[in-house]
């Protein structure tokens, strides 16, 4: 169970993830999205939307950095581990929560505005309820596990066992001791990782950052493949 | 010089009947699927009137265009490219669909499988949106004919511009309202800015014709174009999730067809045709200073494809030649640069639109003959047109930046073109100071007056289509060039048969007489013929 666990489903999910942008890539860019539904709703979604979506790129931020940057870092630059937890626990919770508020707000509605409940899909409700659990869970399990003076050090076991991962050895001995809920919040995670591709959320696959460094304006030549050259004027 | 070949569009107004013909044929060919029913890529409105999406034109609220920043530069009302970013999880300018309208259909089957009652059943409206039934309050068209003009008349933007300057001007009580018709597609501007606003780089101009087109398959979706564009001609395609937009038909003008909108267009007001442009001179030209400059500043981009060098260039630019001959005929440079009769759509939003629009002047004659004067008269005509029913400087707001000046110049030349009509119908011999009072000669007159009122086909329509050399090389290789020998039933295989060459065999192209000819022609003349020579050569033939 455990090896299935830590050791299989990571790579599972990334496989997954992978395969999934390259299928969208190669056969279905129509289909890649945003699917926005603020032509139906926008006083809302004005609101919420952002809310989400910047509350969700902190959160991201702190796992990147909680899981990649080894605490002998963070202790090398001078950031006590009291520090470091304090941002943890309320920094962290505190981008967990507005996300979760953005979310909240966003599935309130397209639950009740009529235009955007009709557009929602099967696979729209399965992604919502998978991101919603990821999230719930990481603020449940972090919260469980601190008080204000201390947590649990997931910089020991989590942080080591993800670095692992990408050493292509995973150290499955290191999440036997992690409590239950950190346990199902990275199960989750996981699960949340390998849907991205195959819903909507590919769309932060497409984020526009080539935005800033091209032209305003953009012009396209004649494909030369299917349109002949004209050649020399004929004639002697 | 960097020039460029671009396919345009004129509207003559005057001749505009609302019969939303173009709007209804462009549905059913383009927007006539799930997640487009709102959408028009032509509508006609009536001016004064709200326009759709309403209130479109203000730009305030909906921050089209460009603007110039503190330092002069070109920057996007909308915001920087960093703004952008920032802002790009909503976009807080976006329309709703109500700000278009909640399209319907109504419940048909219900008239059929009613039980039996008392009352008549009622086919009841759906919302195509939330399917669920609706209260239909507006429409793409609800103000059409002014339909409710007292109440909704002062909501026109231009209106509301008008009024600042000339306060009187405007009136929608009944006998004194004024109306007319704009029918309007995408500009395909010179200086897009929906190109300019999309984040994933989707939107282009195609460097052949001019046409801005959506990407299919690299838009994602975020709906910055929408907003960039102040005509609001991008649309949102709800069920795909992505933008679509007025296609200028290209699969029809690539071939030498006018767009739908032009072909169906029973008044005949639409012409379309190349104009020559100098692509260095956009950026420039969309940065002048004043805002009432920029249509001289647009002008002073297009090229005329008279002068000798500017053909040179233009081929030297790989400009196919029979383009460079098209723009010669062109009626849109004509009726633009020639006798500066048409005028662009808002110049003010800096996008340097390319549909433009010669203003009508119809309501006046109509206006100066229920006075009991002679409404063609040239005397009373000029000094009508200070007095227009339809105010010149709510004109002027549309299509020249508030700047009376351009609207006035091209009223008067159709007024004078009335004028001297008239004395030629009436078998009077025409005066020359009346086209020498607007700065042109009889020639040209009569010349503007064939191409506005006579309006023939060929002379609306002079599209060059793509890939013509395409043509040409497809066409010759009809005619064999490899040696017959080659072939299974060549001379050395079996022979031509009894018959000849063409005997039962369907494949000999018949377009070999005809290419015989062209290519003599060609070949032998001491220029380039004519594009519209070398047609009606074949034609005889």
């Amino acid at each position: 169970m455990n090896v299935l666990l830590w050791g299989a489903l990571p790579y599972v999910a990334f496989a997954l993830l992978v395969a999934g942008i390259v299928w969208r890539y190669r056969y279905d860019r129509f289909g890649w999205t945003t699917r926005s539904s603020q032509i139906y709703e926008s006083k809302l979604l004005n609101i919420a939307s952002p809310v989400f979506h910047y509350g969700i790129l902190f959160v991201l931020a702190g796992h990147l950095l909680g899981l990649f940057v080894p605490a002998s870092w963070t202790d090398a630059i001078g950031v006590t581990a009291h520090t470091y937890h304090l941002f943890s626990l309320y920094g962290g919770t505190l981008a967990g929560a507005v996300a979760l508020a953005g979310i909240a707000l966003l599935v309130y509605r397209r639950r009740t505005r009529a235009p955007v409940f009709r557009a929602t899909t099967a696979n729209d409700k399965v992604m919502y309820l998978v991101l919603v659990a990821a999230i719930v869970l990481g603020m449940w399990a972090k919260v469980a596990h601190s008080t204000p003076t201390a947590g649990y050090e997931y910089r020991d076991t989590i942080a080591p066992w993800a670095r692992s991962l990408f050493r292509l050895s995973p150290d499955i001995g290191l999440m036997s001791g992690v409590p239950v809920l950190y346990q199902i919040h990275a199960v989750v995670g996981m699960l949340l990782i390998a849907l991205v591709p195959y819903t909507r959320l590919i769309h932060m696959f497409a984020a526009p950052v080539q935005y800033l460094f091209r032209p305003y304006i953009v012009y396209r030549s004649p494909d030369e493949r299917q349109l002949a050259r004209r050649g020399a004027p004929r004639g002697w | 010089m960097r020039i460029m070949a671009q396919l345009a569009m004129v509207m003559n107004l005057d001749k505009c009947i609302g019969c939303h013909t173009c709007s209804v044929t462009c549905k059913q060919a383009w927007t006539n699927r799930d997640g487009m029913e709102y959408v028009w890529f032509n509508n006609v409105e009536t001016r004064p009137g709200q326009g759709y999406p309403r209130r479109y034109e203000d730009q305030e609220k909906w921050r089209g265009g460009w603007r110039l920043n503190k330092r002069g530069k070109l920057t996007l009302r909308s915001g920087g490219r960093f703004r952008k970013l920032a802002t790009i999880f909503s976009n807080p300018e976006l329309p709703e669909i109500k700000d278009y309208y909640e399209p319907w259909t109504y419940e048909y089957k219900n008239l059929t499988d009613a039980p039996l009652g008392d009352d008549y059943p009622v086919a009841e409206p759906r919302s195509l949106i939330t399917g669920k039934p609706m209260k239909i309050e507006w429409g793409a068209n609800w103000d059409d004919d002014l339909g409710g003009a007292p109440q909704y008349g002062d909501l026109d933007p231009m209106v509301e511009k008008t009024r600042a300057q000339a306060s009187e001007k405007v009136r929608f009580a009944f006998e004194q309202t004024f109306m007319f018709y704009l029918p309007r597609i995408c500009e395909h501007c010179l200086n897009p800015s929906c190109v300019a606003a999309c984040p994933s780089g989707a939107i282009y101009k195609r460097s052949e014709d001019g046409i801005v087109l959506v990407d299919q398959d690299r838009c994602r979706g975020w709906r910055e174009c929408v907003t960039g564009c102040p005509y609001k001609k991008i649309y949102f395609n709800h069920r795909t999730g992505k933008a679509e937009k007025c296609t200028f038909c290209y699969p029809r003008t690539e071939v030498g067809l006018p767009t739908v909108c032009s072909e169906t267009c029973v008044g005949r007001l639409r012409y379309l045709g190349v104009l020559l442009y100098d692509a260095d001179k956009v950026a420039a030209a969309a940065a002048t200073e004043e805002e009432t400059g920029l249509y001289e500043a647009q002008l002073g981009v297009f090229l005329d494809p008279e002068d000798p060098e500017v053909r040179r260039e233009a081929e030297a630019a790989g400009i196919p030649h029979d383009w460079v001959e098209a723009a010669r005929r062109s009626p849109v440079h004509a009726l633009v640069s020639r006798y500066k009769v048409a005028l662009p759509l808002h110049p003010e939003y800096r996008t340097m639109p390319m549909v433009w629009y010669i203003p009508p002047l119809s309501p006046v004659v109509e206006a100066l003959n229920e006075t009991g004067f002679d409404g063609e008269d040239p005397d009373n005509l000029f000094g009508a047109i200070d007095t227009l029913r339809i105010p010149l400087e709510y004109l002027a707001e549309l299509f020249a930046a508030g700047d009376t000046g351009p609207v006035r110049a091209s009223l008067e030349k159709l007024a004078a073109m009335r004028s001297h009509m008239r004395a030629i119908n009436l078998g009077e011999r025409p005066d020359p100071a009346i086209a020498a009072s607007v700065g042109m000669d009889l020639t040209e007159m009569e010349a503007m007056y064939r191409l506005l009122a006579v309006a023939k086909y060929e002379e609306r329509y002079v599209i060059p289509t793509a890939a013509v050399g395409d043509a040409r090389r497809l066409e010759e290789s009809a005619v064999p060039t490899s040696c017959s020998l080659d072939h299974a039933d060549g001379p050395g295989m079996g022979g031509e048969g009894a018959f000849g060459q063409d005997s039962g065999r369907t494949e000999l192209p018949l377009v070999s007489l005809e290419t015989f000819h062209a290519l003599r022609a060609q070949q032998t003349a001491d220029a380039q013929p004519h594009v519209g020579d070398v047609a009606a050569s074949r034609g005889e033939k």
